[in-house]
């Protein structure tokens, strides 16, 4: 029943976020970022006894599998993208079922699988309620310098850093397609979802805002690195689900986002896109002339009046192509739903129109919405309190610490204290899904057999649990191939029956 | 290739707010709105200016980062 409702014409699918945190260590400027990022993960190890024991199990992890068809040699691949080996660095699953881990030199959390953007904005806030706890863990050991955490994509001396979505995608769906529609939507979708920035160029050496905090960084349009000659469509072909059903489309353009109606909309229109795109449903080329170039040129004007050149002569806005998805978007669930459409996929076609009406008429109305907008708003009342230009350090602080993740200090908070950013979930919810996972996708399992049995679990993965048992020698894999089973209907009962996970998996393994 | 079926290029606003301005607003009206607007934002500046990290110049040189994915 949920296969179904999952593939009607809906925002909602399998998918969530991973965001990688910028990070630095008071007063150490020479830190080494990746000790500190271990630091902060085994702090909330250690704090939380359940997650000590269980490692990440890599069995099914292929990164340099590509959705074109082959596979990149393990030789030629630059080591940053060999994200299956482990390190040794520091890696936990949560009782949510989120990974919290070492990547890189970034602190990341990938939230557990959701199946809609509601769920996804709160799992993401339940992620920075997680760095910021664990940073603070991290700070109080002794002689421990206190670790400063950021949600945010640049450093403005040439490195970046991602937050990247990932969505459930129907195998059959012919690549080509994906590629032709998505390129268009992720140029211009950044006028919603963009984070802001103070500099512009990789290295932040030209003064000025620009909408988007990544579009400085991406140079081909489809291609499978992720750290360096960074595509537009990322080709990474790892489903953690049945291949021969499954693709995860892995995207890696977009901004970290604090502010929650941005997350929401750009994780609902894009997996509404989706949508069209495995339904056959868009009937529309907006392919463009030089999509590389566009998204620069879309993130550096923030009057969003840049006009796009599309290889067939028209040009259009941003807002404007992203009205032609959302136009298709509104007919497609006409077409298939009339008015019986779910809450959620009503609401982000709402929200969607209205924040692009109000993008056309005066993007400042979205300044309680959007983060590019909050952001692009402060700065423009210090610009013309204090008469700043735009090659100003305060400016850029303003840019650095709008994504500090400390309630006291980041300034998007102080924002939401102000009652100046609409939430679309409340404190209570969030401090909740730290500890809970969602019930519908097999995060569930995960999360409650580390809950429930810390001492059994030796290891587990998306696509696995990994017990250790009293008596037997070998460890025991329980596969969780299908991200919709192992939902709360589906094992809750068992698991509320299981006192010991010797009980579990005797009950899973006699049929 | 590059056949749209029709579809009209989208030249301009939507429903979008109203430009227009009645010509005979009443001015006090936006010299109080404005005045009450700039309070507003001097309040959201006092509020920040507080929480801004002291030496602007030296906290955005020193955030220094790695690259990631």
């Amino acid at each position: 029943m949920l296969e179904r409702r999952l593939s009607a014409m809906s925002v909602r699918r399998v998918m969530g976020t991973e965001v990688e945190y910028g990070i630095s260590v008071q007063g150490q400027p020479t830190a080494n970022p990746m000790l500190a990022s271990t630091q902060v993960v085994n702090a909330w190890a250690n704090a939380d006894l359940r997650a000590r024991r269980a490692r990440w199990d890599f069995e099914e992890e292929s990164p340099l599998r590509d959705a074109r068809g082959f596979e990149m040699s393990r030789d030629t691949a630059d080591s940053t993208l060999l994200t299956d080996e482990d390190l040794g660095l520091a890696n936990v699953i949560l009782t949510n079922g989120a990974r919290l881990y070492v990547d890189h030199a970034h602190p990341e959390y990938s939230t557990p699988e959701v199946t809609g953007p509601r769920a996804a904005v709160l799992w993401d806030k339940a992620g920075e309620l997680v760095m910021q706890r664990a940073a603070a863990l991290a700070s109080q050991m002794p002689k421990s310098p206190d670790i400063l955490l950021y949600k945010n994509n640049v450093d403005n001396k040439g490195a970046s850093y991602g937050a990247h979505e990932n969505y459930l995608m129907d195998r059959s769906t012919p690549f080509g397609e994906i590629v032709q529609h998505l390129v268009p939507f992720f140029v211009t979708r950044q006028v919603v979802c963009g984070a802001g920035r103070v500099g512009r160029r990789q290295d932040g050496s030209e003064s000025g805002f620009q909408i988007s905090q990544r579009a400085d960084y991406f140079e081909v349009e489809v291609g499978l690195e992720t750290t360096l000659k960074r595509p537009i469509i990322n080709t990474r072909d790892e489903p953690h689900a049945d291949p021969a059903k499954h693709r995860r489309l892995h995207v890696i353009i977009g901004d970290a986002n604090l502010a929650e109606v941005s997350t929401f909309l750009k994780l609902g229109s894009t997996s509404l896109v989706l949508r069209m795109i495995e339904d056959g449903a868009l009937p529309l080329d907006l392919t463009l002339e030089r999509p590389v170039r566009e998204l620069r040129d879309v993130s550096y004007d923030s009057s969003l009046r840049h006009l796009l050149t599309l290889r067939d002569g028209r040009k259009m806005t941003a807002v404007q192509v992203q009205w032609e998805y959302l136009e298709h978007a509104r007919k497609h669930v006409e077409r298939t739903h009339g008015s019986d459409v779910d809450a959620e996929t009503a609401e982000v076609l709402e929200r969607w129109a209205s924040v692009l009406d109000r993008l056309e008429a005066d993007p400042m109305q979205l300044r309680g919405e959007l983060d590019w907008v909050a952001k692009l708003s402060l700065l423009e009342q210090y610009r013309d309190r204090d008469g700043l230009s735009w090659d100003n350090a305060k400016l850029q602080l303003v840019d650095l610490q709008y994504a500090d993740i400390r309630p006291a200090k980041g300034l998007y908070h102080r924002l939401v204290r102000l009652g100046r950013m609409q939430r679309l979930v409340d404190d209570d919810a969030v401090a909740s899904a730290v500890t809970d996972p969602p019930a519908d996708t097999r995060a569930y399992f995960r999360g409650r057999c580390l809950a429930q049995y810390p001492d059994r679990v030796a290891a587990a993965s998306w696509d696995s649990v990994i017990f250790d048992l009293p008596g037997r020698e070998s460890l025991q894999r329980i596969p969780t191939l299908d991200p919709v089973r192992g939902t709360r209907e589906h094992v809750g009962g068992l698991l509320d029956a299981c006192d010991t996970a010797e009980q579990l998996f005797a009950a899973l393994t006699r049929q | 290739m590059a056949s749209d079926g029709g579809q009209q290029h989208r030249s301009s606003k939507r429903g979008g707010a109203s430009q227009e301005e009645p010509e005979t607003a009443v001015s006090e009206e936006l010299t109080e709105r404005k005045e009450r607007l700039d309070e507003d934002v001097d309040a959201i500046l006092d509020e920040i200016d507080d929480v801004l990290e002291e030496n602007a110049e030296d906290f955005v040189r020193s955030f220094v980062q790695k690259g990631g994915q």
